[in-house]
């Protein structure tokens, strides 16, 4: 019997890994924060993940049938894009938010670049991104479902009183930075010997405001707080990422150091009494910290693919997240953070190379 | 042993799937109607026929010499007539030069096998004379002159000798059947290579997924009274490639382009040292070896001692033929045998294994796009980055490949097994290395 065999270069065995296999595994991995969000912002969640879904997939095949290139929204990256997009956005948004957000991700972050592989930002933040330039309003309404107490200080008592079914809140990170502003002001005018008993009563309050913020954060572990649809519950998002780390899909260099950094530099930098007063785990967990550092910094395409650059690159993000934070005009920093680090990635690879077995350090 | 971890930095798990042959004794294959004998089984210069058509051989009889140092003679396997020397299908590609020998089925030995009474005393020259003579080449699978590992210059000491019984190859088990079932006769070869380089060090290493190998060479060597140390290595692949294993036991690291003597030390295969033992005790040439058939797309796995030349085809029959869904067929391991177009092709002394896969097993899939997931950086036992070398290459940048080092590659192909998009970084690697070559030639002269 004398048949034609396959014949091709060594090895002739491959890991079952493949690409749709790991992007369906980052969507499985999503599942609880997705749950959890249904469960604090309602269906109006289901329905917004689902127009960005659609929209990335949708807005991926067009261009490629129009491009006439092969139509790859099979390997699920564009699904994975989509939900992260929706993550991204409030829950009070329009539902054309997401599909702009979805369709500019892809169309203007991803398929120009060559597609899946070269884009070099993260293409939901790029969305996201461009969401925020473009409706800044819209952006950055949050609704937070009236189940025990909020930040602004309204008990579930009241808001059942009133007979509201949701109420609009600051983001734990909003908060923060007005009210260390009202703190930071006072100290200014005590400086200079001026006194203001209004600023005084203010600054009281805010002082007030912050030790309530940095007691509130079993709220901010399980989502009970305002925010995007997936930034809410930490706790949510780390057993998705429990299960990519097993999986090796995503390593814990990035987040490790990402996460690392902002604790270090906002318990030094972020406090209200001089240095070292800073609260590091409420400026863990508030803000898109967790969802960023393990779901977005992480992203294969756009994070270095050596071992030192990927510390490198979880501090950069660090830094510049602490920066913006305490510093920049927004009150959240973990998007641009991303993005900022996402351009430095090559330069990253190459200062970082592996060190040649064998070849001896000069 | 200390107590630092034996092992190397990177590295894959492949499944093992030694299951199908490890526990299988060593068959002796049928004499084949004929054998074809390649003038090229080795790294070197090809030997030089020295038989002609219609001459009668006889087994171990020389058919072709070594020509040059670097190079080795080979022998009849089968005793009979010189039938055709032309040019045949080599399993390591391309057609090779071959001595076409038909078997009388007679099985008459050469005179010149004899064994030799007190041959540990013998002068170390003459041992290595008759290593030579008997044309022993690296029999894991490179097939470098054994020899001339042997013979190093002057300059280089030789402190450690490290038996090389990792097999760390899937699928094949043909080491550690040779380590069950020929214990001391591997320990012989290797206290005579030690004798041979004056080296003090030696060791045998085998991975910890063969227990039953580590405490049976355990037992003989305390039985033989042998200096030298059995040592369990991780499981891991590559942990049998030569620089990897001596990283793993003395954590030298042998420099960039250079050779275990470098650092000390040497290497050999098991199947090298039972060789080497049956060269300097009975004047035995290399004439069979022992090859794994195995693969789901064989019916009955086995480990098979066939005489070199035999046709890949024999001992897939004689392993019950392929199984309807066999679609490749590879001459060594899965990670680095060579696929084979044809089973015309024979059995040469780097024959480890013959595989037989299915399309399951192999799962062809075409490459994707590189999502630079970093897996391969971490794996590469040689520090390199697959990601970019294969994007240079790809893209014809020969100077930066070179610069970002093809040539360290072992071609170990840990890159290609864990890559997610299946890109094939081996086979543009082994192109691309010999770009390098053809471009650093056209820069030398």
């Amino acid at each position: 019997m004398e048949k034609n065999f396959l014949v091709s270069a060594s090895p002739h065995i491959t890991h079952k890994d493949t690409i749709p296999r790991i992007m369906y595994s980052v969507v499985i991995s999503l599942i609880p924060a997705i749950a959890g969000s249904v469960y604090f912002f309602g269906v109006r969640a289901v329905w917004i993940l689902l127009f960005a879904i659609l929209s990335a997939v949708a807005t991926e095949a067009l261009i490629q049938f129009l491009m006439k290139k092969p139509i790859t929204v099979k390997d699920g990256s564009a699904i994975v894009t989509g939900i992260l997009l929706g993550f991204n956005v409030p829950a009070a948004v329009p539902w054309w938010i997401p599909v702009i957000g979805s369709a500019f991700a892809i169309a203007v972050g991803k398929i120009p670049f060559g597609g899946l592989g070269y884009n070099p930002m993260n293409p939901a933040l790029l969305g996201r991104a461009f969401l925020l330039a473009s409706w800044p309003t819209r952006m950055t309404i949050f609704k937070t479902e009236p189940t025990g107490g909020t930040l602004s200080g309204i008990d579930a008592a009241a808001i059942n009183e009133y007979g509201l079914d949701s109420i609009t809140s600051a983001t734990p990170l909003n908060v923060f930075k007005t009210q260390k502003g009202i703190i930071s002001d006072w100290n200014e005018l005590v400086k200079s010997g001026l006194e203001d008993p209004i600023l005084q009563e203010k600054a009281a309050q805010a002082n007030n405001a912050i030790t309530q913020l940095y007691d509130s954060s079993s709220n901010l572990l399980w989502g009970n707080v305002g925010g995007v649809i997936g930034e809410t519950s930490a706790a949510l998002l780390l057993i998705g990422a429990v299960y990519l780390i097993y999986k090796r899909y995503i390593g814990l260099r990035i987040p490790l150091s990402y996460m690392g950094t902002v604790a270090l530099l906002s318990w030094i930098f972020g406090g209200t009494e001089g240095f070292f007063s800073g609260d590091p785990i409420f400026h863990i967990l508030a803000g898109g910290l967790i969802l960023g550092a393990f779901y977005m910094a992480t992203d294969m395409v756009t994070s270095p693919v050596t071992s030192k650059g990927r510390y490198y690159f979880g501090i950069g993000c660090g830094i510049f997240t602490v920066l913006i934070r305490l510093v920049g005009g927004y009150p959240e920093g973990v998007s641009y953070s991303i993005l900022l680090m996402n351009l430095a990635v090559p330069l990253l690879d190459r200062y970082t190379k592996p060190k040649t077995f064998g070849v001896k350090k000069k | 042993m200390n107590l630092r971890k034996l092992t190397f930095k990177g590295g894959v798990h492949p499944p093992e799937f030694k299951e199908f042959a490890e526990k299988k004794s060593i068959e002796i294959l049928p004499l084949p109607e004929s054998v074809v004998i390649p003038v090229q089984q080795h790294i070197g210069a090809p030997a030089e026929p020295v038989v002609e058509v219609g001459d009668e051989v006889k087994v171990g009889d020389v058919v072709c010499e070594a020509k040059g140092f670097v190079s080795v003679p080979s022998h009849a396997s089968v005793s009979g007539k010189v039938i055709k020397i032309e040019k045949r299908p080599h399993p390591v590609g391309g057609k090779v030069l071959s001595i076409v020998i038909e078997s009388d089925g007679e099985d008459q030995k050469s005179s010149s096998i004899t064994p030799n009474e007190n041959y540990f005393d013998l002068d170390i020259e003459e041992m290595k004379k008759n290593i030579s003579a008997a044309g022993l080449a690296g029999m894991g699978g490179a097939a470098f002159p054994s020899h001339v590992k042997l013979s190093p210059p002057a300059d280089k000491k030789i402190d450690t000798f490290i038996l090389n019984g990792a097999e760390c190859e899937p699928y094949l088990t043909a080491d550690h059947r040779l380590m069950l079932e020929h214990p001391k006769e591997i320990i012989e070869g290797v206290q005579l290579v030690m004798k041979i380089l004056g080296c003090k060090n030696g060791y045998i290493a085998i991975e910890k997924n063969k227990p039953d190998a580590i405490s049976l060479m355990k037992k003989s060597v305390q039985e033989t009274g042998a200096n030298l140390k059995v040592v369990g290595l991780n499981v891991k692949y590559p942990q049998g490639a030569e620089k990897q294993l001596i990283k793993a036991i003395t954590n030298r690291e042998i420099p960039a382009g250079g050779l275990p003597m470098d650092v000390a030390c040497l290497v050999h295969n098991v199947g090298t040292a039972l060789g080497i033992y049956e060269a300097v005790s009975t004047n035995k040439p290399l004439y069979e070896r022992v090859v794994t058939v195995t693969g789901k797309g064989i019916k009955e796995q086995k480990n098979v001692l066939a005489r070199i030349g035999t046709p890949f085809q024999n001992l897939i029959d004689f392993c019950g033929g392929l199984t309807e869904n066999a679609v490749k067929i590879v001459n060594g391991g899965p990670m680095m045998g060579i696929a084979q177009f044809s089973l015309e092709v024979p059995v040469t002394k780097g024959t480890s294994g013959i595989l037989a896969l299915t399309e399951k097993e192999t799962q062809a899939r075409t490459p994707g796009p590189c999502i630079s997931c970093c897996h391969c950086v971490d794996v590469c036992p040689m520090k390199l980055m697959p990601n970019d070398l294969a994007k240079f290459i790809e893209y014809e940048r020969y100077d930066e490949a070179h610069k970002l080092g093809v040539l360290d590659c072992i071609e170990c192909g840990s890159c290609s097994f864990i890559c997610p998009s299946k890109i094939r970084h081996v086979h543009l690697f082994k192109y691309g290395k010999l770009e390098v070559s053809k471009m650093l030639k056209a820069q030398n002269s």
